[in-house]
């Protein structure tokens, strides 16, 4: 009885707090003529309410990472594919094993044969002065070069040879790779990055494909040898994009391509280049030594001043029957690959007697251009026959 | 790993942050001396943009003298190196035609294979009579010649593996193999010091590639338990296949690689492994065979043995040793060896004649000589170098030998004044290392004698008190001397 009175009593003294609140002057309002009376009461308990929502946590599931046990009933499960695929029946796996140098006639399993297989346009191999030159490198310089260009794998020979060909070409400079198909797969990325525009032609080779793959640049292919696609091609991408000026951009072409055999129309690609302002990297490993009246390749067979081309890269495995690759244009062009062409920095240097050989190669296409007048008179006959 | 003094790091990164700031004003001053200069490329962007060429015009060009000095003779253990000068404070440099013998510890010639060599090179003058310098031709088309056969079954032979595949150039190597073994859908885990062409070769293959902490067992195994318990990126399908690429000698460190550890834990986990000999075929080992024979792991347990001959004998090229079936796949899909001009066969030569040296076949023991001596001349070069006070990295029997530099101001210094007495070493500097780790690499051959040894330590030493890369205590003179005494 006691306990109940003066609850009683408290809870009366709130209804008549309550109600005064409710009946105060200022907590009337008159909204539309209708009387709303203790609408602060209500707005205040409404906006309790909304606080006291905010501060509660969010429902979010559980996050439930895999146990121990999981993973490695998981790693047990999991089975790989077999490191290589198996052969498959027809699939050709002996190659013809030469028993002497790669000439026009050869030696296979004792039989002579006619060689139509190597790339050997000059008919260099097995020519005597440029074998006594690589005797003679060899005596002196041992056969490999023990070394990047930029750790001592820098031989005089080689230097020699960068200008001997910047010479023979007419350009301002130029720098040599050990390898053929490195230098345009190291070319390309050099130049192009991210963000890049690069114009390539379809029918271009393997290494040339794996540089643009390398570059992560945006690739447009146009169709093989064709100019009208060319022109097309490049008028779509400069057309009215202000933007373009500031990007760099690249068409990619061969010389002669190495799939197809067709000769790229390089004039038709400089008058297209200086419209839109495109740099050009011309691949020209089967035409160096080839095309031309003295063999300097593309530029001279149209009549195009070198200086017009870009980058010019060629491996000499071909034509000049040495090993490796040189990469040609301006001092600008040749000095940025010398530390940022992954081809060169880390790789060892081409060995010295190649630089030597390649040095004696291009001395005998000076002095013998008849070569030349030769190799025409036969591509014409086979192609008549 | 290295660790870096507090004091260091911070003199490090004042040097640098003072060269930074300097080259950023001579960049604006050059920007407003260009504003009234007439362009003549117009319409053209510039080959490099902006900050993309910064380090190399404002950094790297000023110490240019010590990278690319070319030499004269053979990489041997004395060669002569040309003298340069420039007009124009390092931007060009010009060649004179004088030369200074200087001992070479520079140059990847770890078993003395650099020269002509009594055996090796009549062989090879012999085959460039018969097979000219150049195949000109594909390996499928023509380009093999009985040399070429006969070099892959001694590699095979050699290294322990049933059959093995040649290539020109070992950057190609790797960067073509990769590709062909992991495609999409498969994970390549790699260590984090890897070389460029593993890494080309892992961004040019389309998988996923992961990396793993240096030389670290342990951190391999969590990424392999993440990686297949989680699956493909986004899919989270099971991986195809996983490959995890660690190399036998690291160039950069000097340090041999955790390899039993490794092979461990990928068996454990069903991934295959590709070891990288570059540094180490021919150089440790009891008889030259590489890290399986010094860490004794059958070869076998490895599925892919990648190596190049250009180290340790004195030639060009790379070679893939694995099983019969992995190499006739190579062989039909490989782009490298259906596109590529075969190796030369002088060089495929050379080779030949210096794996039979180094197992003994030619009828003498050069070639365990040299193996000894280059284990020799390893171990005493390092301890002595740390008898010193420098701070040496790699572990024991390793040819390579990185001292710790630091600063950029010492990387000219050492290398400048060691060349002015008589002895060229190779200093490395960012992007092949770390900013804050530049540091001088020492390769040690097995055709250095003892004396050049002596002569080089001297060198070092001296040069060493004058540019202060003395980072530990050197150890007191007198015990110093006893262990020359009793060594000799």
């Amino acid at each position: 009885m006691e306990v109940i009175l003066p609850i009683a009593n408290a809870t009366a003294a709130a209804i008549a707090r309550v109600s005064a609140a409710f009946n105060a002057p200022h907590a009337r309002a008159v909204v539309f003529g209708i009387h709303i009376d203790g609408h602060l009461v209500v707005e205040g308990l409404l906006i309790a309410a909304i606080l006291f929502q905010l501060s509660r946590k969010s429902y979010k599931p559980p996050k439930k990472p895999l146990t121990e046990k999981e993973i490695d009933e998981l790693c047990d499960e999991w089975k790989p594919e077999p490191l290589c695929p198996p052969i498959k029946e027809g699939a050709r796996i002996d190659t013809p094993t030469l028993e002497c140098a790669a000439g026009p006639h050869t030696t296979i399993d004792g039989k002579e044969v006619v060689n139509f297989a190597s790339a050997n346009y000059l008919g260099l191999i097995g020519n005597e002065k440029i074998i006594d030159s690589c005797v003679g490198s060899v005596e002196k310089y041992g056969v490999g070069s023990c070394g990047p260009r930029g750790f001592y794998g820098t031989i005089d020979v080689h230097l020699d040879c960068e200008a001997k060909i910047a010479k023979f070409l007419g350009t301002q400079d130029s720098i040599l790779y050990s390898y053929g198909i490195s230098t345009i797969f190291s070319v390309i990325p050099a130049f192009c990055k991210k963000g890049d525009i690069i114009v390539a032609d379809e029918g271009v080779h393997w290494a040339v494909q794996n540089g643009l793959q390398l570059s992560r640049s945006t690739v447009v292919y146009f169709k093989h040898n064709d100019m009208a696609s060319l022109a097309s091609t490049l008028e779509k991408l400069t057309h009215g994009n202000k933007r373009t000026e500031k990007i760099r951009r690249y068409i990619v072409v061969e010389a002669i391509y190495q799939n197809s055999g067709q000769v790229a129309p390089l004039d038709e690609i400089i008058r297209l280049k200086e419209k839109y302002r495109f740099r050009v990297i011309l691949e020209e490993s089967h035409s160096f030594g080839v095309l031309g009246k003295s063999g300097r390749g593309l530029a001279e067979h149209y009549g195009v001043p070198i200086e017009k081309i870009d980058i010019v890269t060629a491996g000499m495995g071909n034509a000049l029957a040495t090993d490796g690759g040189f990469c040609t244009g301006s001092v600008r062009v040749v000095d940025h690959q010398r530390l940022s062409s992954s081809g060169y920095v880390f790789s060892a240097s081409l060995p010295p007697y190649l630089a030597t050989a390649a040095i004696s190669a291009v001395n005998h296409l000076e002095e013998n251009p008849a070569v030349l007048s030769n190799l025409r008179s036969n591509i014409a006959l086979l192609h008549k026959g | 790993m290295v660790r870096l003094p507090y004091t260091t790091a911070l003199t490090t990164l004042f040097s640098y942050g003072l060269l930074f700031a300097f080259g950023q004003l001579r960049d604006f001053f050059r920007k407003l001396i260009d504003w009234f200069r007439v362009k003549d490329v117009k319409g053209y962007a510039p080959i490099c943009l902006g900050l993309e060429d910064f380090y190399v015009r404002r950094l790297y060009l000023r110490i240019q003298d010590c990278f690319g000095r070319p030499i004269a003779s053979a990489p041997d253990s004395w060669f002569d190196v040309v003298e340069r000068y420039s007009n124009d404070s390092n931007k060009t440099l010009q060649r004179t035609s004088n030369t200074s013998r200087c001992l070479n510890l520079g140059s990847y010639n770890y078993l003395g294979f650099a020269a002509a060599d009594e055996y090796c090179t009549p062989l090879v003058i012999e085959s460039l009579k018969k097979y000219s310098p150049s195949t000109c031709s594909v390996r499928v088309d023509g380009g093999t010649t009985k040399l070429h056969t006969e070099l892959e079954e001694l590699v095979a032979r050699f290294v322990g593996k049933p059959s093995a595949v040649l290539f020109g150039m070992g950057y190609v190597t790797n960067s073509a193999i990769i590709p062909c073994l992991v495609g999409k859908g498969g994970l390549i885990i790699s260590d984090s010091l890897n070389h460029n062409s593993i890494v080309n070769g892992a961004r040019g293959s389309g998988a996923t590639v992961r990396v793993f902490q240096h030389n670290s067992p342990a951190h391999l195994e969590e990424v392999l338990r993440e990686q297949i318990a989680g699956g493909q990126p986004r899919t989270h399908r099971p991986w195809k296949k996983i490959i995890v690429i660690v190399e036998g000698i690291y160039s950069m460190e000097g340090e041999l690689c955790k390899l039993p550890e490794v092979i461990a834990v990928c068996k454990k986990y069903k991934a295959y492994t590709y070891l990288d000999e570059a540094h180490s075929i021919g150089a440790v080992g009891q008889s030259g065979r590489g890290v399986c024979e010094l860490l004794g792991v059958d070869p076998a347990d490895v599925d892919i043995m990648m190596g190049t001959f250009t180290k340790s004998f004195g030639s060009c090229g790379g070679y893939i040793a694995a099983s019969k079936e992995i190499i006739q796949h190579l062989k039909l899909s490989c782009p490298a060896h259906l596109y590529a001009t075969s190796m030369s066969p002088p060089a495929v030569q050379q080779v030949i004649s210096a794996i039979k040296v180094i197992l003994g076949e030619d009828g003498s023991n050069r070639g365990a000589q040299k193996i000894a001596r280059i284990r020799e001349n390893s171990n005493f070069f390092r301890s002595e170098l740390k008898k010193m006070g420098f701070e040496v990295l790699g572990d024991n029997d390793s040819p390579v030998m990185p001292i710790m530099l630091y600063n950029p101001a010492k990387i000219p210094a050492f290398s400048r004044e060691c060349l002015r007495q008589k002895v060229a070493v190779v200093t490395v500097a960012f992007p092949a290392t770390p900013l804050l780790l530049a540091r001088a690499r020492i390769c040690i051959s097995a055709s250095h004698t003892r004396e050049d040894l002596i002569k080089a330590l001297d060198v070092i030493s001296q040069v060493g008190d004058l540019v202060g890369i003395k980072y530990f205590p050197a150890e007191p003179p007198k015990i110093a001397e006893a262990d020359h005494d009793k060594l000799e």
